[in-house]
Formats: structure tokens, sequence, C-alpha cells
């Protein structure tokens, strides 16, 4: 057990393998769902390029798994403001996520204006600035500022929401 | 038609107002997110689509035409001014260019680099507007196999022949492919991969998968491994270069053009490897040979020449043959289809005078990039100091914007956000994220020449090779999946120099180890390409 256990460790990247085969299974089960008589006028159908993909996408999985537990790894990217020299800073990540969500739930009903300042000022506090009046300010100065110029600039109105009547 | 008058045309509708403005937007924009980390020319015309769908066609593609080549232009600046290089094609220049900088000749380096682009990319522009014409007259001829191998060709060579790793190439791919499939079967009208979802039924809209990969993929990964020192920026004055510079810059940029047009035309081109050739060939013919390593200009001139010229060449396929080899061709073939027209060798015909206007905007940005850049070069570098808290939730905001406003629901978002986490997990761990796009957006087309194909023939697989043209695109197609096979066998009978192969340079695998995995990986993903084809 615990031999499986180290043989795990840092092993992370058996997720994408796990999910290659997951897309893949998915995709040969929806394709294999579908109900196509033969016609003369599509005889491939429907579902033999799905089949194909989902093929595709198992022996990727199948690869990838071996190549990872042979000891392979996937190069991380680079980048000019990557440091790879720390680990993932998940107290960065999961806030910023966190205000993208929120924007998901406001925008509809609270409207842009509003879910975009919460958008911007949550995401630059998320990424460590601390200047809370002035980032608070120059969000807001954004979402006004792309609700009027896409409503009066390219005639796409985005929803005003609470402040409809206001706007 | 006479391709001088054609293209005189073409510069009557790009010399509009109207229209030189959206050049010089879009020269300006190009440069600014060139220079500016985290973001690229494809996202950038990606996130503009929506905005510009009030636009008229020929005015968004001259804005596009200038992101592209000005894209190019700010990657070396920074290249140059900081020694990390944000593209891959511009990895080559940071090489002599940043030596350059630190021994005080940024301004020279700067220079070269600006002056060498201008020259390759009016002349990749000048062969584009002669090929192109050639290359549809050959391929109006061509039926639906013909397409369909050439499509499968640029697919697998694409994510064969670039990148570190073959495997994760294949695996991204196919994840795009998967993605591609979403929504109604355009022949029998069967949904695929909606899962009883009516907002999936027209499909991802490749907008926001674009967004996704390219710019919430992007900072959410930049977020998790962000820099805490702030990167020291090199000062730099206005570029200008002396009579020696001059004398040993033009021959290298003649040079770099030269490997760079042929590279990017070729459909599974890419600026890498003219990029490196280019500099290769300069370090063997320089009378200077000392000085490489610590800043010699030929080093500059050279790729940066090849990588401008290679950005011609792209536009070849993409034009001639609706045919995209790299990120930002993509996203624009995406663009003329969200414009309702058809991409392929009828585009010259049907839409003559926009894609003649979209060459002309060519030569016109290019001797923008030169006008406007070489005082603003300072300014750039100042860009370079912006808050990076600013810049990544910047590009989440305006990521946001742009795929919420295609569609105006919430509900795109969602699926903004799914992508953007795959985006990250394939920079994690190192999957590239090019053959996916071009697996969302060639995928469907690919499927119907295939489904076109066998209607021709009746269901008879024999169909599939019954162009010449296809069955030479299948053997190259074949030499390409058995490569790594064929590259064993001579090394196997003939030692060799031990070389390093450029692409397995970062493995981190032991080198033995390394090796026989690789091998017999791609060994196994040879079989599976066979099947397919």
């Amino acid at each position: 057990m615990s031999s499986l256990a180290t043989g795990l460790k840092g092993r992370a990247e058996l997720g994408v393998a796990l999910l290659l085969g997951a897309v893949g299974v998915l995709v040969f089960l929806d394709a294999n769902g579908l109900v196509t008589p033969y016609s003369q006028s599509d005889p491939v159908g429907p579902k033999t390029v799905p089949f194909i993909v989902s093929g595709l996408l198992i022996i990727c999985a199948i690869l990838l798994a071996i190549n990872v537990l042979r000891g392979g790894k996937g190069e991380a990217e680079g980048g000019e403001d990557v440091d790879l020299a720390h680990s993932a800073d998940w107290k960065t990540v999961l806030p910023l996520a966190g205000a993208f969500i929120l924007n998901i739930l406001l925008i509809d009903w609270a409207g842009w204006v509003i879910s975009g300042t919460v958008l911007f000022w949550g995401s630059v506090l998320a990424l460590g600035s601390r200047r809370y009046i002035r980032d608070g300010l120059i969000s807001v100065a954004l979402a006004l500022l792309t609700f009027y110029g896409f409503y009066l600039g390219l005639g796409i109105a985005l929803p005003a929401g609470l402040l409809e009547g206001i706007l | 038609m006479d391709v001088w008058s054609s293209l005189m045309d073409g510069f009557a509708t790009a010399l509009t107002p109207m229209n030189l403005l959206f050049a010089v937007i879009g020269v300006l924009l190009g440069t600014a997110v060139g220079v500016l980390p985290g973001l690229g020319p494809a996202m950038t015309v990606a996130l503009l689509l929506p905005v510009t769908a009030a636009l008229e066609p020929t005015s968004a593609f001259i804005m596009f035409a200038g992101i592209y080549y000005g894209g190019m232009f700010g990657g070396s600046t920074t290249s140059i001014l900081l020694n990390t290089p944000g593209e891959s094609s511009s990895v080559v220049t940071a090489i002599e260019g940043n030596k350059m900088a630190k021994a005080g000749r940024a301004a020279q380096a700067l220079a070269t680099a600006a002056i060498g682009s201008f020259i390759a990319g009016t002349i990749g522009t000048a062969l584009l507007a002669v090929f192109a014409p050639i290359v549809v007259q050959f391929a109006v001829s061509l039926g639906a196999p013909s397409y369909f191998a050439i499509m499968i060709l640029a697919l697998l060579a694409v994510t064969a022949v670039l990148g570190s790793s073959r495997l994760r190439g294949f695996a991204s791919l196919a994840l795009g492919l998967a993605i591609g499939l979403v929504g109604i079967d355009s022949v029998t009208g069967q949904r695929r991969l909606t899962f009883g979802q009516p907002l999936l039924v027209d499909g991802l809209d490749i907008v926001v998968v674009a967004v996704a990969i390219f710019a919430v993929g992007e900072a959410l990964w930049v977020a998790a491994h962000l820099r805490r020192t702030p990167l020291h920026v090199i000062p730099v004055g206005r570029p200008w270069m002396g009579k020696k510079d001059w004398q040993r810059s033009w021959k290298p940029w003649l040079r770099g053009t030269a490997f760079g047009f042929p590279f990017g035309a070729l459909p599974a081109g890419g600026a890498e490897i003219p990029t490196f050739l280019s500099y290769v060939t300069e370090k063997r013919l320089s009378k200077h040979p000392e000085e490489f390593g610590k800043g010699a200009i030929e080093g500059v001139a050279g790729p940066e020449a090849a990588n401008n010229a290679a950005a011609a060449g792209t536009l070849t396929p993409m034009l001639a043959l609706g045919l995209p080899t790299n990120a930002t061709a993509a996203v624009m073939l995406a663009a003329f289809t969200s414009y309702g027209i058809q991409p392929g060798p009828q585009l010259f015909s049907s839409q003559g005078p926009l894609v003649w206007a979209l060459i002309a905007s060519l030569f016109i940005g290019n001797f923008l990039l030169l006008l406007i850049n070489l005082p603003l070069a300072p300014v750039w570098a100042k860009l370079l100091q912006l808050p990076r808290p600013y810049l990544y939730a910047g590009i989440l905001f305006f990521a946001t914007l742009g795929a919420y406003s295609v569609n105006l629901q919430a509900f795109d978002l969602v699926i903004l956000l799914v992508l953007g986490a795959l985006g990250f997990m394939m920079r994690r761990f190192g999957l590239p994220v090019l053959p996916l796009i071009l697996g969302v957006i060639l995928g469907p087309r690919i499927e119907g020449q295939l489904r076109k194909t066998l209607q021709l023939s009746a269901g008879d697989p024999a169909g599939l090779f019954s162009e010449p043209i296809a069955i030479v695109v299948y053997i190259i197609v074949a030499i390409i999946l058995a490569w790594p096979f064929i590259y064993k066998l001579i090394r196997r009978n003939r030692p060799m120099p031990a070389t390093v192969i450029p692409g397995n340079s970062g493995a981190t695998v032991p080198r033995e180890a390394g090796g026989v995995s690789h091998g017999s990986h791609r060994a196994d993903g040879t079989a599976d390409g066979d099947g397919d084809g």
C-alpha cells in the first residue's frame, strides 16, 4: 500500500490521462447512443468521426499513463511573469476563480456594471494589490466605460440589472 | 486576374481614411499586446471578434492584419529588453538581443529587429501576393479527397512537428476534436455531446473556446506562479544604428527572409525552425564568431527577419486553402466564418476585394510599424512596468466581456471558466495549446470533407485515394509519422556525432530513460495515426 502511495506521489499528471480517458468514454457513449438509419447519401454518418476521436482520446490516455509511470513529465509552460521555482499558489488562484464565479452569478441579476466591478476589484485584490480605494475606483470606471462603450459604440446592450433606469 | 491591378485596388480600399485608421489602431494594439506579457495576437483577435461584428469585414480584417504583424514586432521588444521571451518564435532573438541590451546596445538591437522585420515582412507579403493566386489556381482543381488529405496533413504536422512531446500534442489535438464535435451534426441534424442542454445545440462558440484557452487559462496559470520580484527592464532610448551595424545586418535580414517564408508557407511551418536555422547560419557565416553569445547583431537581425517572413508565409495557406497553421491564423479563419465568408480557394474569387485589401494593408501595417514604433520604443518599454495585478485582472475582465457579448448569456461564462481550467491544466502538464485550437476549428471541416468524399464514392473507402494529390499527401503524412523510426534507424546504422535534437532539449528525465520512453511512444503514436488515415 505504502509503495503504491509513493508511486503515485508527484504523478498528478495521471489525472490528465484519467481526464482524457473519461472524455474518450463519454464521446464513445454519446455517439453510440445516436440512432441513424443507413443512408445512401451519407455513408459515413454522424457516428464515425466521434468513434475515431474517442479512440484517439483513449489511446492517448493509455500512452500518457504509461509514459508518466515510466517517469515521463510534461514541461510546465514558462513565460515573462511565470516563476516556476515556487509551486502553484492556490491562495491566488482560488480567490481569482471566486471573483470569476461571482461575476457569473451576478451578471444577469445585478447587471454588468456591478458584476464587472466585483470581477475586476476581486481579481486585483486576489493578485495582491493592496490599494483598496484606488482599485475600487478603477474598477467602477472600467465597468461603466465598457457598459457605455458597448452600448453607444457597438450597439450591444449589456445587462443593466439592478441599475436599470439609472444608467 | 492580374495580380498587380488587384493589389492596386486593394491599396485603394485600404488607404481610405477610415480603413487607415483601423490599420493604425491594429498596429498600436498589436504592438502593445505583443509587448505585454500574457497577451498575444491570437487572443487579441479572438477578443475583438464580437466587438468587430458590427464593422465592415474589410475594416475588421485590416485591423487584424495590423494586430498580427504588430504582435510579432512587440514580441521582439520584450525578448530584447527582458530576456524572457513570451512567444516561442522570439526565443532565439532573446539569445543575442538581450546580451546586446545588457552591453548598452539595446537601441541597436531594437533597430535591427525593427528594420529587419520591416524588410522581411515586406518581401514576405510580396511573395504572398505572388504565390497565393498560384496556389489557388492549383487548388481549385482539387476535390474533397485531396482537401481531406491536406487538412489531415496540417493537423498531424502541427501536432507532431512542433512542441517537445508528440504524445501530449496528440492528446491536445484529440481534446480539440472532441470540443469541435459538440452541437448539431450538419448533415443529419443529430445532437452530439449536448447532454440534453439546449444551449449546447449550436456548438461551442469559437470565440469562447479561444478566449478561454488563451486568455483565462493564461491568466490563471500566471496567477498561480506570479513572479514576486519585479523583472529588470533595461532602459532604452530611441533605436538607431550606425553604419557598421547596417553593414552587418543587411545580409542576415535577407537570409532570414529566405528561411522564414517557405517554412511559414508549409502546412507545418511555424516560426521556431526557421529562426533557429537562421541563427545557426549567421553564427557560421559571421566574420565575428567570437561575438556570438556576447551580443552579436547578426544573431538578432537574422532570426527576427525569419520570424516576420514566416508570419507572412503562414498567410499563404490560410488565404489560398483556408488552412491555418498558427494560432492567429486559426482565429482569423474563424473570423471569416463568423462573417459568413467561406474560407478556401474560392475566397480569392468570391471575396477578391477583401483579400486584396487585406494583403495591401499588410504592406501598410508593416510600414506603419516602422514609422510609429522606432520613436515609440521607450513608451513600449514603459508598458512593461504595468503593475501585474492590473494586467491580469484586466485580461480576465476583458475576456469575460468579450465572451459574454457574443450571445449575452451567462452560460457562456461557465463554459469560459471550465475551458479556462482546461487551459490551466494544459499549461501545467505541458500539453501544447495550438493543436487543440486547430482541432476545434478544422475538426468539423475535416468531417465535412470526409463525408463528401465517401458520398461521392458511395461509401467505398477507396474514394479517399481517388485523386493523385491525395495519395502524395498521404505519403508525406506517413513519412512525418514514421520519422522517429527512420531517424532511429539512421542513427543505429551510422553513429552520429553527439548533437542535441532540438525540441528534446528541455527533457528533465535522465537521457537514456527519456530516449527509450519517447521512442516507444512515438512508435505507438504512429500506429494510431495510421488507423485514422
